[in-house]
């Protein structure tokens, strides 16, 4: 019996060492072809997502979708020289992904979200000749420029709108985990509803979660029962279950009045429902690939905004709201462009913290 | 066939076969699985960082799959080590930056601190189970949540912000000698930690007379009453140890790798992998270090699929977890082989 298992195990490993063997020659062979056709002028540039992954619909997605619009416009391929993205699937994955593409040479390298602060610190240091975006957050490092958005001002609008549009009075907003990109959408959107009509009720609900659609549903279910008409969600991928909730009660009832609004890309595709019905009200637009361009620009040109924070508002139309499908009224847009108006030319400061929603409100 | 022979034999046929359907789902799929495979070896053995990495990633395995095996010997399920190990997180690097200590007593004292905390994690269960024979499955599942989002509202409360702040340097397990041979890898003291409770597990389990009774609770709680052990007891104790260790995980994650503790959008996963982890390795310590060895190896060295042969993060996903499962259905070819001897003797 001996020897029928040895013939097997010899033959798994014959096969393996095949396999092995096999691959040395292969590897070379990639490492030798990479991107030779690429526009000379081009750069080449890679990301690490967070632990919300490169298909969450919102965040990294768009800052993906950013990239590869580049990538595609100069000529690029995925991978070694052009772009390409790592995906974290947990927190202790930021570090070697980080190291891994300054390893494979990029001339930029982008992390996505606040999680990524620590560890693009961390490597920056390390890795002096690498250059780095982070954004959403701060790192004051020679190395590292940062990309910040004020995210109050699109809700503000979002908030305006919702609270020209509603017509039972109460309105909701699903967030994601408590933090403070979430703390500005939440009390922009809140400022935009009191500032047309402070009687109008908003119920609030954090999921804790940025990755979990059926706690979304769940809140979506919740709010809309209570009486809720639109939901504004600022929750990644959480959000996707509030469009979920909105879609499967307007297929059940096409007379139901529920919205949602979006946030960060442009979420309208999210809410069809059928060829004529879309039960996306708007979305707030944070433009992140509008600033990596930017970033990739300003490189290009030989000025890395290294250690330098760009904060993008309306002014700089870094954020907005989205009008795609003409469910906002002409009076609603009108109205919304009134108050842009005064954000942009700076007679309105739009509350980013609890506390100057407070002193907001009171005003 | 000799035991020991079949013992080293089955592990290695399971990880083989479990690559080759790795390969043909990867062929299947329209990707490399030599490319693929040469990635994954790189990316686990590729150079001195990557195995400096790779260690960094097996060392809290080794402490998940520990407190694990440790609660199993006394017939507890704990699936808590989740939870445990993310206040123990919180526990260590709270000491490591609001504490200013010389390095000899900051060190030790932010570790116990963790280990202290994952023990009360596990006291609750523990105790609701001995007194009150309420399933330890269940209370340890619905005590992850609750320390996940209570850490996460105490850092917010304590930082202000999302992070917390950098944890002092002598509160740090962080090895200046092994960061300058690995090229910055986070490699870090916690792994000499890891195996020193290996050791320490073992010796309690095999050579003590607490280890003897934890045990024979775990084999029969009648026999083991009616034989004079205070099962109660018994029970209370195997479950704190196992917290401590799922602490400690979380001690080597705040002041090895990390530095710091940030809040989270999930559980980090470590304590449910610490699961298959003690299974893999039967649920005995020395048997950890072979499961925490593969599955840390695995999980670091995947990451480096996409990176280098471009192969999406689902597939490697999918890959990893056949290679796992075949691993843990060792059994199967233990009836083959089996099967394969009883022919030859009847012949």
């Amino acid at each position: 019996m001996k020897k029928s298992i040895l013939s097997i195990l010899s033959l798994l490993l014959v096969l393996g060492f095949v396999l092995v063997g096999c691959g040395k020659k292969e590897d070379d062979k990639q490492g030798a072809s990479n991107n030779e056709g690429a526009n000379n002028d081009a750069i080449s540039i890679a990301m690490v997502t967070d632990t919300g992954g490169v298909d969450d619909k919102s965040f990294n997605q768009l800052a993906w979708e950013g990239l590869k619009a580049y990538g595609e416009e100069n000529g690029l391929e995925k991978g070694d020289g052009g772009y390409d993205y790592l995906q974290s699937n947990t927190d202790a994955d930021y570090v070697p992904n980080l190291n891994s593409l300054v390893r494979r040479d990029f001339d930029l390298i982008v992390a996505t979200g606040f999680m990524l602060a620590e560890p693009i610190a961390e490597i920056a240091d390390q890795k002096k000749d690498a250059k780095f975006v982070i954004i959403d957050s701060e790192v004051q490092k020679d190395n590292v420029a940062s990309v910040m958005f004020k995210e109050q001002e699109a809700s503000f609008l979002a908030g305006v709108a919702a609270a020209l549009q509603t017509k039972t009075k109460k309105l909701g907003f699903v967030g994601g985990m408590e933090s403070d990109v979430i703390e500005r959408f939440e009390t922009g959107f809140r400022a935009g509803v009191a500032s047309v009509d402070p009687s109008i009720e908003v119920m609030i609900n954090y999921t804790g979660s940025f990755g979990s659609p059926e706690l979304g549903k769940a809140a979506a279910n919740q709010m809309y029962t209570a009486g809720a008409d639109i939901i504004f969600h600022a929750s990644g991928g959480t959000g996707n279950g509030v469009f979920t909730e909105a879609v499967e009660r307007k297929t059940a009832d096409p007379n139901a009045d529920v919205w949602v609004i979006g946030v960060d890309s442009d979420q309208y595709h999210l809410g069809k429902v059928n060829d004529d019905t879309n039960i996306t009200l708007t979305s707030a637009l944070k433009r992140i690939d509008v600033a990596i361009n930017d970033v990739i620009k300003l490189t290009k040109e030989g000025n890395f905004p290294g250690g330098n924070t760009t904060t993008l508002g309306l002014a700089e139309d870094g954020v907005g709201l989205a009008e795609t499908g003409g469910n906002l009224t002409a009076e609603t847009l009108a109205t919304v462009n009134e108050w842009k108006e005064k954000i942009v030319n700076g007679d309105l400061t739009v509350p980013g913290t609890y506390e100057e929603l407070k002193s907001f409100e009171e005003q | 066939m000799s035991k020991s022979l079949r013992n080293v034999l089955i592990p290695i046929l399971a990880v083989i076969l479990g690559l080759i359907v790795g390969a043909i789902i990867m062929l299947i799929s329209g990707y490399s699985p030599i490319l693929g495979y040469t990635a994954l070896w790189n990316g686990i053995f590729g150079d001195l960082y990557t195995i400096g990495e790779t260690i960094r990633q097996i060392t809290p395995y080794l402490l998940a799959g520990l407190a694990v095996a440790f609660a199993f010997k006394t017939g507890l399920f704990n699936i808590g080590v989740e939870g445990q190990l993310i206040v123990g997180w919180f526990a260590a690097a709270y000491v490591g930056f609001s504490f200013e200590l010389p390095m000899y007593l900051h060190i030790p004292l932010a570790i116990l601190a963790a280990g202290l905390a994952g023990g009360l994690w596990a006291f609750v269960p523990g105790i609701l189970k001995a007194r009150l024979g309420v399933n330890e499955v269940v209370v340890t599942i619905m005590m992850n949540y609750i320390a996940l989002h209570i850490t996460n509202a105490l850092i917010r409360a304590i930082a202000g912000k999302d992070t917390s702040e950098r944890i002092h340097e002598t509160a740090s397990l962080r090895n200046t000698f092994f960061e300058e041979i690995t090229d910055y890898s986070r490699l870090h003291n916690g792994i000499f930690l890891a195996l020193i409770a290996v050791v320490v597990i073992w010796f309690i389990l095999e050579k003590t007379t607490l280890g003897f009774e934890l045990k024979a609770v775990g084999f029969n709680q009648d026999a083991s009453k009616y034989a004079g052990m205070n099962v109660k007891k018994n029970i209370v104790i195997s479950m704190v140890i196992s917290g401590f260790l799922a602490g400690l995980a979380g001690a080597t994650e705040a002041l090895g790798t990390f530095e710091y503790v940030s809040t989270k959008g999930g559980m980090t996963g470590i304590g449910f992998d610490g699961i298959a982890v003690a299974i893999l390795g039967a649920n005995n310590p020395l048997g950890v270090i072979f499961g925490a060895t593969l599955f840390g190896a695995l999980k670091y060295g995947s990451l480096n699929m996409p990176n280098e042969a471009g192969i999406p993060e689902e597939m490697v996903s999918i890959i990893i977890a056949i290679i796992i499962f075949f691993v843990a259905c060792g059994f199967i070819f233990q009836l083959f082989l089996d099967k394969l001897s009883k022919k030859k003797e009847v012949k």
